[in-house]
C-alpha cells in the first residue's frame, strides 16, 4: 500500500499542479469511452476510462479521494494514446492531464521501482545519448548477428529475465539486416523536380539507431519523390518520452537544442516519419510555452514539421507508377500521428498506390496497440490485453501479408503480436518506408 | 455499508470478476453527464443474463438495497446518479444483437446495446432504425429506452416510444414480464410497453427490447438558412409547419452555439449570423425538391439573410454530424454547463426564445440555445462556473423563470432529458398535483419497497418513505 504520509504529499501535488480548468472543462458526455483501448480492455470498467480518470484526478486534487493504490493503477494503466482526445468535442486537454498526474506519481510513489529503473534506463539514459543509443544498435546487432540469440533462445537465458525485458528482447527489430546498405544506394529523383522541396530529415532517437534502415529508406523515398534532403549533424531525441513520462525539464532542453540546430537550416520542411516523434515535435510550443524568448522559436520550428507520408503526397510521390503483386495490406495508425498530428489519409493514399495492393482496415483500426512509449516495458500485462485485442481484428483479415507500421514502438509491439499469435510464417510487420520501397524496387524490374 | 453476506452472495450470482467493490472504481460509478449531482455507490454489478437479475433483485429487496440501472452514464438528468449508494447495475455484458427479423422489420436486443451499432447493424439491409438522439454514438439502447430519448429526427419520425414493439422487463419482485410483441395492433391489456419506456428505471429492469425498423428513405437533402436575429428564425419554423411541410430534421442554432459549432468541427457554419436554421428532408428526389424549394422561400420570406442548400448527401451528412457535437462544443466555452431541456407547443417557439433572451440579460448569464424546433423542443444552455457561487444562484433563478413560461405557454418541463433528479423540483408544474399522485401510486403498485431507482421522477411522497 501507498504510505499515509506519501499520499498526503500527492494529494498536495494533484490540488498544486493540476490545472482545474481543464479538469472541469470535462463535461462527462462520454465520447471518449468507445476510443480508449484500457476501457475496453478493462471489461468496460468505467475507471480505466478518460471519463472515469479526470473525475478521479479532480476528486484526488479535490481531496475528496485518497490517492490508493487503485488509483495509482488507473492512472499508470492509461497509455496516453490520447484517442480519447481526438474524440473530445469539448477539448479537454487530457494528455496534459494524465502526464502531469503520471509525473506526480513516479515522483511521490514508493514502489514502481521496476519503472524507475526502466525510466531512468531509457528515458535519461539512453534515448538522450545518440552514442549510447548506436553502441546499443551495434551490441543488438552482434547478438542477433553472432549466433547468440539463437544460443540465448535455445537456453532460455531470457526467462531469468523480468517478462518486461522479455518482452522486449523479443521484439526487437533485425538490426543486422537494417544497418547493411542497400544494394541499390544511387536512386535518382523520378518525378520532375517541378514541386522541389529542401527538407531536414529528424532522425529520432530509435529510428536513428536501431530502425536506422528504415531512416535511410525514407530518405531515398523523399528524393524520388524530387526532394533534396539533409541530415543535420548533432540533432538529438525529440523528448517525447522524457516528455510523457513527466520529465519536463529534461524534454525542454532537448526541444531547445534541436530547435537551435534546425532553425539555422534553410530547409520548406523538417521531416520525420515517426508518429511519436513527430507530435512531440509539433508540440514543442506547447512545452516551451512559458519561456517568452523559446516560444516564438518554438512555434517556428514547430510550423514547419512534416510527416513523411505528408509530404510524399505534396510532392506527388502518388503519380509514380508503382506496382506489387497481388497483396493485401493492413494499416496500423500510430496513434500520436493519428490523434495529434492528425495524419491518416495519406499513408493510405501512399499505399493504396501501388497497384496490387489491397489495403483491408481492421476493425477498429483506431485503437492503440499498446506499445505506446515505454507503456510495454512498464505495464506488460496491461499491454498485452491490449496487444491481444489487436491481433484478433488482425487475425480476423483473412490472408494478410503485410502490417503497416508507421512508428518504431508500434513496430516491436506489431512484431510481438505476429510472434505471440504465431502467424510469423504468414504475416510480416514492415514500416511504411520499407513497404513503399519494395513497390519501387519491385517496380524498376 | 453493504453487509459482508450481501457482497458476497452478489458475487456467487455474477461472479467475483463482474463486480467492482473498490473505492476508486466505485468513484467512477458516482456521476453521468449531468452536472450537479454525485453520489457514491456501494457496489457495482454486471449481471449476465435476466435470471441473475432475478436473484440480485431479490436479495435487494430482502435487504433494501437501492438499485440504479445505468447505461453508459451519458444522461442530463441525473437519472442514473445512484443517491442511496446501493448498486449500481452494468449492462456492458448484455450487449448482445439477438434477432433481425426481415419479415417482421424487427430487430431484437438486449438492452447494453450502443445505438450507434443497431444501424450499423441493419445498415445493408436498406432499413433503419430512425431514433437518434445526440449521444447515440455513446448511449445504450436500454438507456435510451428508460429516458425515451429524442434526437434530431423526432418532428417527423417520433421519438424512442414510437419504436418500442414490446419489452422484457424484471419486476422488483422477480416477475418477467413480457410486453407487446412483433405486432403493429395490439390491444390485450394495458400498454406496459409504454408505462416502461421512460419510467427511467423506476419500475423495473429492462432485459430485451424488440424494435420496429423502417425503410431507410430513398435520399435526403440538407439546407441552411441564417438569420439576424433568433425571433425570426423562430418564426421560419413556424411558418414551414403552417406551410403543411414535415421536414425530417429541422435545428434551430444561436450564435453562442454557431461559433462553438463551428471551433470544433470546421464546416463553414455562418459565424456572424444571429441564428441558423438547419433542415433536412428526407423521402423521394421529387418531393424533397418541391419540399426544399418551398422552404427556402418560406425563409427568404421570413427575412433570412442567406439560405443555402448542401450539394450532396455527404455535405448534409457533415452539417448534420456537426449539429450533434452541438453541447459538448459549448462546453468548450466555459467550465461548467447546464443544459436545460425546456419544451413547447412549436407554434411559440418564438415566444420562448425570447424569453429566453431576456431572462438571461436580466440575470447577467451566458445562455446559448439551440434545439430541435421542429418538435419545439429547445435547448437553453448555460455557460458558467460551478465554483462561483453567486452565478450559480442566478442560473437557477434563471431556469425557474424560463420553466415558469414554458408551462404559460403550453409547454413541459421536459421533452426528452428526463426528470431524473433535475428536474424533479418543477415536476408538479407540469403534472399537477392529480398527475403526480397517479404517477406515485403506479410507482407503489410495482415497486413497494421503493428499490429501482429510488428518489427519482416521483416526487416527495414516494421520496419520503420509511
Amino acid at each position: 500500500m501507498t504510505k499515509r504520509s506519501s499520499q498526503i504529499e500527492i494529494q498536495q501535488a494533484f490540488d498544486q499542479r493540476l490545472d482545474r480548468d481543464k479538469l472541469l472543462q470535462c463535461m462527462r458526455c462520454g465520447f471518449c469511452l468507445p476510443t480508449c483501448p484500457t476501457y475496453i480492455a478493462s471489461g468496460y470498467k468505467e475507471s480505466h476510462s478518460p471519463r472515469g480518470r479526470i473525475a478521479l484526478m479532480k476528486a484526488v486534487a479535490d481531496g475528496e479521494k485518497k490517492p490508493d493504490e487503485d488509483f495509482y493503477r488507473t492512472i499508470e494503466t492509461c497509455l496516453d494514446c490520447r484517442a480519447c482526445e481526438a474524440v473530445c468535442p469539448s477539448g479537454v486537454e487530457y494528455g496534459e492531464l494524465i502526464e502531469e498526474a503520471k509525473q506526480i506519481l513516479f515522483e511521490y510513489h514508493k514502489e514502481s521501482r521496476q519503472e524507475k529503473i526502466i525510466r531512468s534506463m531509457t528515458v535519461r539514459g539512453l534515448f538522450p545519448h545518440p552514442g549510447r543509443l548506436n553502441f546499443v544498435a551495434d551490441f543488438t546487432s552482434f547478438y542477433q548477428r553472432s549466433g547468440l540469440q539463437k544460443l540465448a533462445h535455445g537456453l532460455r537465458i531470457m526467462n531469468l529475465f523480468p517478462t518486461s525485458l522479455q518482452t522486449m528482447e523479443a521484439v526487437l527489430p533485425n538490426v543486422h539486416a537494417y544497418k547493411k546498405p542497400l544494394a541499390n544506394a544511387a536512386y535518382q529523383p523520378l518525378i520532375p523536380a517541378v514541386k522541389k522541396y529542401r527538407v531536414a530529415f529528424f532522425e529520432g532517437c530509435l529510428m536513428g539507431s536501431m530502425f536506422q534502415h528504415v531512416n535511410s529508406t525514407s530518405k531515398k523515398l523523399l528524393e524520388l519523390a524530387g526532394c533534396e534532403v539533409i541530415s543535420p549533424k548533432n540533432q538529438i531525441c525529440c523528448g517525447a518520452l522524457a516528455d510523457h513520462s513527466g520529465e519536463k525539464d529534461l524534454a525542454r532542453k532537448m526541444a531547445q537544442k534541436n530547435i537551435e540546430i534546425f532553425e539555422t537550416m534553410d530547409v520548406d520542411f523538417i521531416v520525420n516519419n515517426a508518429g511519436g516523434c513527430e507530435a512531440e515535435l509539433i508540440e514543442y510550443p506547447r512545452l516551451l510555452k512559458d519561456d517568452p524568448d523559446w516560444l516564438p522559436r518554438a512555434e517556428a520550428f514547430s510550423a514547419k514539421v512534416k510527416d513523411l507520408a505528408a509530404i510524399l503526397v505534396q510532392a506527388d510521390f502518388t503519380k509514380l507508377p508503382l506496382s506489387l503483386p497481388t497483396t493485401r495490406i493492413t494499416y496500423q495508425d500510430s496513434c500520436h500521428q493519428l490523434n495529434v498530428v492528425n495524419v491518416a489519409k495519406e499513408p493510405r493514399a501512399l499505399l493504396q498506390h501501388v497497384q496490387g495492393v489491397e489495403l483491408v482496415e481492421m476493425e477498429e483500426r483506431v485503437s492503440c496497440c499498446g506499445s505506446a512509449g515505454i507503456y510495454n516495458m512498464v505495464e506488460p500485462e496491461a499491454a498485452n490485453e491490449i496487444l491481444d485485442i489487436k491481433m484478433q481484428k488482425i487475425t480476423a483479415i483473412p490472408e494478410l501479408q503485410y502490417i503497416i507500421t508507421a512508428n518504431p514502438g508500434c513496430f516491436m509491439q506489431m512484431n510481438l503480436g505476429v510472434h505471440q499469435a504465431g502467424i510469423e510464417n504468414k504475416v510480416q510487420v514492415l514500416s511504411l518506408s520499407d513497404f513503399l520501397m519494395l513497390a519501387v524496387d519491385y517496380s524498376q524490374k | 455499508m453493504l453487509k459482508e453476506s450481501v457482497i458476497e452472495a452478489i458475487k456467487q450470482i455474477v461472479g467475483s470478476e463482474n463486480v467492482q467493490l473498490e473505492e476508486t472504481d466505485l468513484y467512477a460509478y458516482g456521476y453521468d453527464a449531468s452536472p450537479e449531482f454525485y453520489h457514491l455507490p456501494e457496489m457495482v454489478v454486471a449481471p449476465g443474463s435476466k435470471e441473475e437479475i432475478i436473484q440480485i433483485l431479490a436479495i435487494c429487496r430482502t435487504n433494501h438495497i437501492a438499485i440504479v440501472a445505468r447505461g453508459s452514464g451519458s444522461n442530463l438528468s441525473g437519472g442514473t446518479v445512484p443517491v442511496e449508494g446501493g448498486l449500481v447495475m452494468l449492462f456492458t455484458r448484455m450487449n448482445k444483437i439477438l434477432e433481425f427479423d426481415k419479415q417482421n422489420l424487427t430487430l431484437t436486443v438486449e438492452p447494453g446495446v450502443i445505438t450507434k451499432a443497431i444501424n450499423q447493424h441493419i445498415a445493408a439491409s436498406g432499413l433503419f432504425f430512425p431514433p437518434d438522439p445526440g449521444s447515440m454514438q455513446i448511449s445504450t439502447i436500454g438507456g435510451n429506452i428508460s429516458e425515451n430519448s429524442g434526437g434530431l429526427r423526432a418532428l417527423k419520425y417520433g421519438v424512442i416510444k414510437d419504436y418500442i414493439l414490446g419489452l422484457e422487463v424484471v419486476l422488483s419482485n422477480g416477475d418477467v414480464l413480457q410486453t407487446g410483441g412483433k405486432l403493429t395492433k395490439d390491444v390485450a391489456g394495458l400498454d406496459l410497453t409504454q408505462l416502461m419506456v421512460g419510467s427511467e428505471g423506476t419500475l423495473g429492469i429492462i432485459t430485451k427490447a424488440i424494435l420496429k425498423l423502417m425503410p431507410v428513405p430513398e435520399t435526403n437533402k440538407t439546407m441552411i438558412a441564417t438569420y439576424r436575429s433568433m425571433e425570426a428564425a423562430a418564426q421560419s419554423v413556424s411558418d414551414i409547419i403552417a406551410a403543411k411541410i414535415t421536414p425530417a430534421t429541422m435545428e434551430f442554432l444561436d450564435q453562442v452555439t454557431i461559433k462553438a459549432v463551428e471551433d470544433f468541427a470546421h464546416v463553414g457554419l455562418p459565424t456572424d449570423a444571429a441564428a441558423m436554421l438547419l433542415i433536412q428532408q428526407d423521402g423521394h428526389p421529387r418531393e424533397i425538391d418541391e419540399d426544399i424549394k418551398t422552404m427556402a422561400k418560406v425563409c427568404r420570406d421570413g427575412d433570412a439573410i442567406d439560405v443555402q442548400v448542401a450539394k450532396d448527401e455527404a455535405e448534409g451528412a457533415k452539417l448534420m454530424a456537426a449539429r450533434r457535437t452541438a453541447l459538448s462544443a459549448l462546453a468548450r466555452v466555459k467550465p461548467t454547463t447546464i443544459l436545460e431541456d425546456a419544451t413547447v407547443p412549436r407554434s411559440e417557439i418564438a415566444a420562448l426564445v425570447k424569453f429566453v433572451n431576456e431572462t438571461a440579460k436580466k440575470y447577467n448569464l451566458y445562455i446559448g440555445t439551440f434545439g430541435h424546433a421542429g418538435d419545439g423542443n429547445m435547448h437553453p444552455t448555460c455557460l458558467t462556473d460551478l465554483r462561483d457561487e453567486d452565478e450559480i444562484k442566478r442560473v437557477h433563478l434563471a431556469f425557474d423563470e424560463i420553466y415558469q413560461k414554458t408551462i404559460e405557454l403550453g409547454g413541459t418541463v421536459t421533452g426528452e432529458h428526463g426528470v431524473g433528479l433535475a428536474k424533479l423540483p418543477y415536476l408538479p408544474w407540469k403534472l399537477g398535483r392529480a398527475g403526480m399522485r397517479a404517477d406515485q401510486a403506479i410507482k407503489k403498485a410495482l415497486d413497494p419497497d421503493n428499490i429501482l431507482n429510488p428518489q427519482k421522477l416521483y416526487g416527495e411522497e414516494v421520496m419520503n418513505h420509511d
